[in-house]
């Protein structure tokens, strides 16, 4: 028993994984640090999903309906997305430019036994060595860049024919800044402050217009509500006031 | 947690099936057969041969479905096998009854017609819910079935494993624990209760009759406790008999003729003679409830996370609601790649079904605390109520519509639609 069920082990020094493993259960503590991720991650992946299944038409249903898709998750973090993309049957490659992340997330995947392959990279240089994805997941990562026009157009370059891009983020509206900022970061302590640079935030119609001029067509966008009564996030068709997420295909 | 060390070895490990499911009584088959049906691996253990649990004589023993949970059935396949040996429960008349005094002049009628759902739920008989539970699960490929009883149980950080008595082992993501009242997936998972004795003790057998019932469920609320006479196909019915516990035990101890004797008088001579139609059951009547309805890679279904007061059939019909949410959430998470036994997917179960199980048990409780007195100012009160509740038609479907389990955040299943 004991023997059929031993982890594979890496071959790191024990102490730093024990360090990794410290981190990881924080990543994945519902109830820590990360709260507000694992809040909104069922709405996020209920959107993703959707999106992948009808684009490539695959049934959810299904024992591993992404089999065969190539999906690229950038700004991975401790693997909050690689971790279901893998399990739905894709083979994904988590990319992060904290290289704090990457032992964290690889460190979880085998505890889960997932197959998932974790980059200390950026988007650019993926594109730069001309990967190709047929999914390239952005989630709440072009308010944090610099210039989002030539980060997009990577994403961009990272898509192949036909493929798809899902890019969610933070509106800039006096509602979003009351909440994602002094809400999230000052009063209820969610997130660390100075996580987000109110001004850095982008309009969904702002967004649109990057989407195009990175060369990719727009094809949906939607928001993601949180309700302070049930305490729970839900999809909405009308209300991009703070967080949204689009959807957009990279012509033939 | 029987083995610490094992936390460090449930770890990145393949798993026999998706789900392990403890106790092959209702709850148990009825969640592997909702969860086989979306493509999950389950494996169901149960403690009894299947031989023994295949016993059909009729025990006098029957449930009363509520209209969501026949509609849970028809959804994972089983209803279409009993539909032919179920009673529809047409109208439901409640009384408050006085021994010796006859009924009450204000009582409660429940008619069918006043919801569009159609009838309220349906009387079952426990050998034909069980015999339709196994030729379902027979002829469900998926499920793997296993007679054994569990020893050891461990849970670590990606998955479960438990151990039988025959020394075999048994791995997967989740432990689902529908092990009855004394659960012993909860207590050996360290999961403590709350609850309390009520002092009373249900009687409960079946009864022939003379004159037909018409479909008709009669509750009369009396002093020691209340009593139902429910009715089964043809010319039957069962009886739910609650006493006070000390008279109940004086009454089960009496010979057949007797103890129809004790009875008769307690609802009068509406359905003409009668005898009793099988074995008489007596169960101690009290309330458990889970402090926690999940742990580490668990989860309670049924009287294992909630045995209440039996007082009105609601025991089977909350388990089978824990199933349809518990099914759901499941399900849902493995469609979005979720790990369906990781904490943030279970407290999503517990969530949905915590609030609605205190609330009922503590309801139904607060109701038979009501009921069984015999102090003339609750008593009137109670008749005034009544009275009021009978004509007020919006009340009177309020009533009638939480009886059939229509109320509150139902699971998809007992709306009648898929995952």
């Amino acid at each position: 028993m004991v023997n059929r069920m031993q982890a594979s082990q890496s071959t790191v020094d024990p102490a730093e994984i024990a360090k990794f493993e410290a981190m990881a259960a924080e990543w994945w503590d519902p109830t820590g640090k990360f709260k507000p991720l694992h809040m909104l991650n069922p709405c996020r992946l209920d959107y993703i999903t959707g999106q992948i299944a009808g684009e490539f038409d695959r049934d959810l249903s299904a024992q591993v309906p992404f089999a065969g898709l190539r999906v690229l998750d950038i700004g991975c973090g401790g693997g909050l997305l690689c971790e279901p993309m893998a399990r739905l049957g894709a083979e994904i490659v988590g990319a992060d430019a904290a290289e704090g992340n990457l032992p964290v997330a690889r460190i979880h995947a085998e505890q889960s036994g997932l197959e998932i392959d974790y980059r200390h990279t950026t988007a650019e240089a993926l594109a730069a060595a001309g990967e190709q994805f047929d999914v390239v997941l952005n989630m709440e990562v072009v308010e944090h860049v610099a210039d989002p026009l030539s980060y997009l157009t990577a994403c961009r370059q990272l898509m192949k024919p036909g493929g798809l891009h899902i890019c969610s983020t933070i509106n800039r509206n006096p509602k979003s800044f009351a909440v994602a900022i002094l809400g999230a970061e000052v009063v209820m302590r969610w997130l660390p402050r100075g996580t987000h640079e109110w001004s850095k935030f982008i309009t969904p119609d702002e967004l649109i217009d990057l989407l195009k001029n990175s060369g990719v067509e727009p094809v949906d966008r939607k928001g993601f509500v949180f309700n302070p009564m049930s305490w729970r996030w839900s999809i909405s068709d009308r209300d991009l006031s703070v967080n949204y997420v689009t959807a957009s295909v990279k012509p033939d | 947690m029987d083995n610490p060390e094992a936390a460090v070895i449930l770890r990145g490990m393949k798993t026999d099936s998706d789900i392990l499911i403890v106790g092959g009584g209702l709850n148990g088959p009825a969640l592997a057969l909702a969860l086989t049906r979306t493509g999950q691996r389950v494996t169901l253990i149960d403690t009894l041969p299947e031989a023994l649990r295949k016993d059909a004589g009729f025990d006098g023993r029957a449930y009363a479905l509520a209209l969501a949970s026949q509609r849970l059935l028809k959804a994972i396949g089983v209803w279409d096998r009993i539909a032919g040996e179920a009673q529809p429960m047409l109208d439901i008349k409640v009384t408050d009854g006085h021994a010796g005094a006859g009924p009450s002049p204000f009582f409660l009628h429940f008619d069918h017609d006043e919801i569009e759902e159609g009838p309220m739920g349906y009387m079952v008989e426990d050998r034909h819910l069980r015999r339709a539970f196994l030729e379902a699960l027979d002829e469900e490929a998926g499920i793997i079935q296993v007679d054994g009883t569990v020893v050891e149980q461990n849970t670590g950080h990606s998955g479960a494993e438990v151990v039988l008595a025959d020394g075999r082992t048994l791995t997967a993501k989740l432990l689902i624990g529908c092990d009855g009242r004394s659960s012993g997936t909860a207590r050996r998972a360290g999961i403590t209760r709350t609850g309390w004795d009520y002092g009373q003790t249900g009687l409960v057998c079946a009864i022939e009759h003379e004159k037909p019932h018409h479909g008709v469920a009669h509750q009369f609320f009396m002093p020691p406790g209340p009593l139902a006479i429910l009715p089964l196909t043809g010319n039957r019915s069962s009886i739910v008999w609650s006493e006070r516990t000390a008279t109940a035990e004086a009454i089960n101890a009496l010979s057949d003729e007797d103890y129809l004797a004790a009875l008769r008088p307690r609802f009068g001579d509406f359905l003409g003679e009668i005898r009793l139609a099988g074995k008489r059951w007596a169960y101690p009547l009290g309330l458990t409830v889970a402090n926690s309805f999940i742990a580490e890679r668990l989860a309670l279904v049924g009287d294992a996370a909630h045995g209440m007061h039996p007082i009105a059939g609601q025991g089977l019909n909350a388990g089978l609601r824990d199933v349809g949410a518990l099914a759901e959430v499941l399900v849902l998470a493995a469609r979005r790649g979720e790990d369906m036994g990781a904490a943030p997917v279970l407290e999503r179960y517990q969530q949905w079904r915590r609030f609605d199980t205190a609330t009922l048990a503590l309801a139904t409780d607060a109701f038979n605390k009501l009921f069984s007195n015999d102090n003339p100012l609750l008593r009137l009160g109670r008749d005034l109520g009544m009275g009021l509740v009978g004509s007020v038609p919006a009340l009177r479907r309020g009533f009638l519509r939480e009886a059939a389990g229509l109320t509150g955040d139902l699971p998809r299943l007992l709306k009648g639609q898929p995952i």
